[in-house]
């Protein structure tokens, strides 16, 4: 710290406050709002060049099917199907955001008692109780993962679609259950993009 | 409630816990204008800014001084938001086309960012350029923290020093905020970000055709650049709509610890900067131990009650806790934690839907908030909310053994009494009458998302987050010009009616000379104080939102035991 003695400066006009501000504004917006981004977008895509791009999923045609961050809309039995969402239509990237229904909303309680119906009437197959995650919209509308249980539920659906066998489609959901991250991070969950791609790839291989 | 929740919750605290010393003695120095180990690099871009803004570092200012340069600096910086906002569709790097805003969205906006509220009435990724998301969003990011950190910082000398006129130089605390703290630590941290996912880029957004043939539309865009000082200053405000609960700006267990960290980092490390300044590292820990009380309060009430579930669903045969407005990747532990640090902070940024929580794990947020978001708080603001506390804890106190009251060697009277009992009003005030007004406004109810107590509920909480500056929301309220206006009135309130009685404050105690330590003093380093700074807190907060909160989430929570619904 200087030792000088210091000097109140309540004689400052409030026009030299007003230029100060406006040199400042300009030195500050090139600094923290041009060079900051660019640099941290040049040595990102150079060091992370998947992510930094958005983790896009290219096909074998090399177009793109979607991103590995953002949730599909699945609307076909052969497809695992992800969570309810109310991103727009469903699962619309630039609409995104939750139900934002409270606890007491009758639009909550009445759109989850004809998700229940939906699921079951699609899947009667289906034993053991029906996991939470399958009838909550998710925060963002685009939640890309389901539970493992959420996965294991939609099994017997996807399996008869297919004519796979119940055992092998679970064989499948098990290989792509994500743990939690070093153990402790996160939840375990499946990626259904993954998931439904696998079991394409799958059904390809065996044709 | 699982071990691996509790977990969680002990890492992300464990790792502020460990990082409060270095970060903290790091800012001692960096404010004090020690050589860093990033003077050499930082040193010459910091004499840049000094000689382009024709600031005279070595001139000291009086706390008027320092007053009219930050209500100067805020100023400017509106005006600077509000025109790049009317104006983006006229500006480069519009890759989506978007148009300018309304008026009344871009004064909302513009305010909101300039108090570090970062309450959002609009869809980032259906409505902002990427040039005002940077250039403008997040830029007012790094310099509305810095404002607070700066503010802080004067206010630390001020207790530190002994009887003197001046408090530092604004534009020197603004630019070692800006450049020292924030900006390293944003880079590092925006790094890793990226590795775990976050997108940083340019482009376009990219058309995807879906396996089933669907066209599908994704964002992109610089977010890793915004997203860690977003969490670092206590901002809150997101690239994208859903905030921390996108896969873009959250996409990872590993990226909701480090922007849970970055949340807590400096509003706990700034406890252990008082500790240095007043030469007195017990007095810091005070403050430390108090705050941590207050967190773990909430924390164990909110997680409970998301854990329990909603009884509603519950009677569908549907089991299990909350996930309505919750991520599968981060569940009802992450997501009550991250609800829980971004209202003790004036951060505001949310991995889940507080909307959607459950009536009391819905609570926790709003009292945070109405107890002046002084659990390690906004960075600065958090600071300096608790030090009216502890100067109303030590008057309390005072009163109740008839001794004039002191705190680190200055007699607290009557002037920072009164300075601290305006500042614990500011947010009732601002928080109460409005939502008050709003409840019986046809205008202001036409926008509700939800009925019954729950729809009161996202008033209060819109009043409550934007005179603190929070910037959370009960998120399906929706916008329109009545909410624009008023929020945008309330937040500029909240910012400067705190402000400019806290550099009132710093004014009138730099002056003050010491007082001998008697057997008589009552020290603020006793778990003594600690409990009665807790106490404080906690009436000051309940007593004068306890009957708001009645109407609201309490009522609420019974009738959804009974099956109530709206």
């Amino acid at each position: 710290m200087a030792a000088t003695q210091p000097s109140p400066d309540e004689r400052d006009s409030t026009l030299r406050h007003i230029i100060t501000s406006v040199l400042y504004t300009i030195v500050s917006v090139v600094a923290l709002g041009f060079i900051y981004p660019v640099v941290i977008w040049g040595i990102g895509t150079v060091l992370f060049h998947h992510q930094a791009g958005g983790s896009l999923v290219v096909d074998k045609t090399g177009t793109v099917i979607g991103s590995e961050l953002v949730g599909q809309n699945w609307t076909k039995p052969q497809y695992f199907a992800g969570r309810p969402s109310a991103a727009g239509k469903g699962y619309d990237p630039t609409q995104t955001g939750g139900t934002n229904y409270g606890p007491t909303s009758k639009k909550l309680i009445d759109g989850t008692k004809s998700t229940i119906a939906a699921l079951k009437k699609a899947n009667p197959d289906a034993t053991g109780p029906i996991p939470m995650d399958l009838v909550t919209s998710s925060a963002s509308g685009i939640d890309p993962d389901i539970s493992p249980d959420g996965a294991y539920y939609q099994v017997p659906r996807v399996a008869k679609a297919r004519g796979m066998t119940v055992d092998a489609v679970r064989g499948l959901v098990a290989a792509h259950v994500t743990p939690r991250q070093f153990g402790l991070l996160g939840e375990p969950r499946v990626n259904v993009l993954e998931l439904n791609r696998a079991l394409d790839a799958q059904g390809a291989a065996t044709k | 409630m699982t071990i691996v929740g509790w977990l969680q919750a002990a890492l992300v605290f464990a790792l502020v816990c460990l990082l409060v010393k270095p970060v903290g003695t790091y800012m001692a120095r960096v404010f004090e204008g020690e050589r860093v180990f990033l003077t050499p690099l930082l040193g010459p871009v910091e004499r840049v800014i000094y000689r382009f803004a024709r600031v005279d570092a070595s001139r000291e200012m009086s706390w008027k001084g320092y007053a009219f340069a930050v209500i100067a600096f805020s100023l400017v910086s509106f005006a600077y938001l509000y025109a790049l906002l009317r104006l983006q569709a006229f500006l480069p790097l519009n890759p989506q086309g978007f148009g300018n805003l309304a008026p009344d969205l871009a004064w909302n906006t513009a305010i909101s960012f300039m108090t570090n509220t970062n309450w959002q009435f609009y869809s980032g990724e259906s409505t902002m350029s990427y040039l005002s998301q940077m250039a403008g969003l997040g830029w007012h990011m790094f310099v509305s923290a810095s404002i607070a950190i700066a503010i802080c910082i004067a206010l630390i000398r001020a207790l530190a020093r002994r009887q003197m006129n001046t408090i530092g130089n604004f534009w020197v605390d603004l630019t070692r905020s800006c450049l020292y703290v924030l900006l390293p630590i944003a880079f590092v941290g925006a790094l890793l970000l990226i590795w775990q996912g976050v997108p940083q880029n340019f482009d376009a957004y990219t058309t995807a055709t879906t396996i089933e043939g669907a066209k599908q539309s994704i964002p992109q865009g610089p977010m890793a650049s915004m997203e860690i000082i977003k969490e670092l200053g206590t901002n809150g405000g997101g690239f994208v709509n859903a905030n921390a609960a996108s896969p873009w700006e959250n996409p990872t267990g590993l990226s909701n610890l480090i922007e849970l960290v970055c949340i807590f980092l400096l509003g706990g490390a700034l406890t252990y900067t008082f500790g240095r300044y007043v030469k007195n590292q017990r007095q810091g820990w005070a403050l430390f131990a108090a705050m941590t009380t207050l967190f773990l309060g909430g924390f164990i009430v909110a997680y409970w009650a998301e854990a329990a579930g909603n009884p509603a669903i519950h009677a569908l045969g549907v089991l299990g806790g909350n996930m309505e407005g919750k991520e599968t990747r981060f569940g009802i532990a992450a997501s009550t934690l991250f609800a829980t640090m971004t209202t003790d902070t004036s951060c505001g940024a949310v991995n889940a839907m507080h909307d959607s929580f459950t009536a009391l794990g819905g609570l926790v947020p709003l009292f945070n908030m109405q107890m002046g978001e002084v659990v390690f708080g906004g960075v600065g603001s958090g600071f300096y909310g608790i030090i009216y506390y502890a100067i109303l804890t030590v008057f309390i106190a005072g009163l109740m053994v008839g001794r004039t009251p002191e705190y680190l060697g200055k007699k607290i009277e009557r002037k920072e009494v009164q300075l601290a009992i305006l500042a614990a009003l500011v947010v009732p005030v601002f928080a109460l009458i409005p939502a008050g007004i709003a409840s019986v406004l046809p205008a202001a109810l036409a926008t509700l998302n939800n009925g019954g107590p729950h729809g009161f509920s996202e008033i209060l909480y819109a009043y409550t987050s934007t005179v603190n500056n929070n910037g959370s929301a009960f998120a399906g309220l929706g916008s329109n010009t009545w909410w624009n206006i008023s929020t945008g009135v309330v937040m500029l309130f909240g910012r400067i009616a705190i402000m400019v009685p806290v550099l009132a404050l710093a004014g009138a105690l730099v002056r003050k000379q010491a007082v001998a330590t008697t057997a008589g003093t009552f020290q603020t380093t006793s778990s003594i104080f600690v409990v009665l700074l807790i106490g404080v807190i906690l009436i000051v907060g309940a007593l004068t939102f306890f009957p708001a909160d009645a109407l609201g989430p309490i009522v609420e929570h019974l009738l959804n035991l009974q099956g109530k619904v709206y």
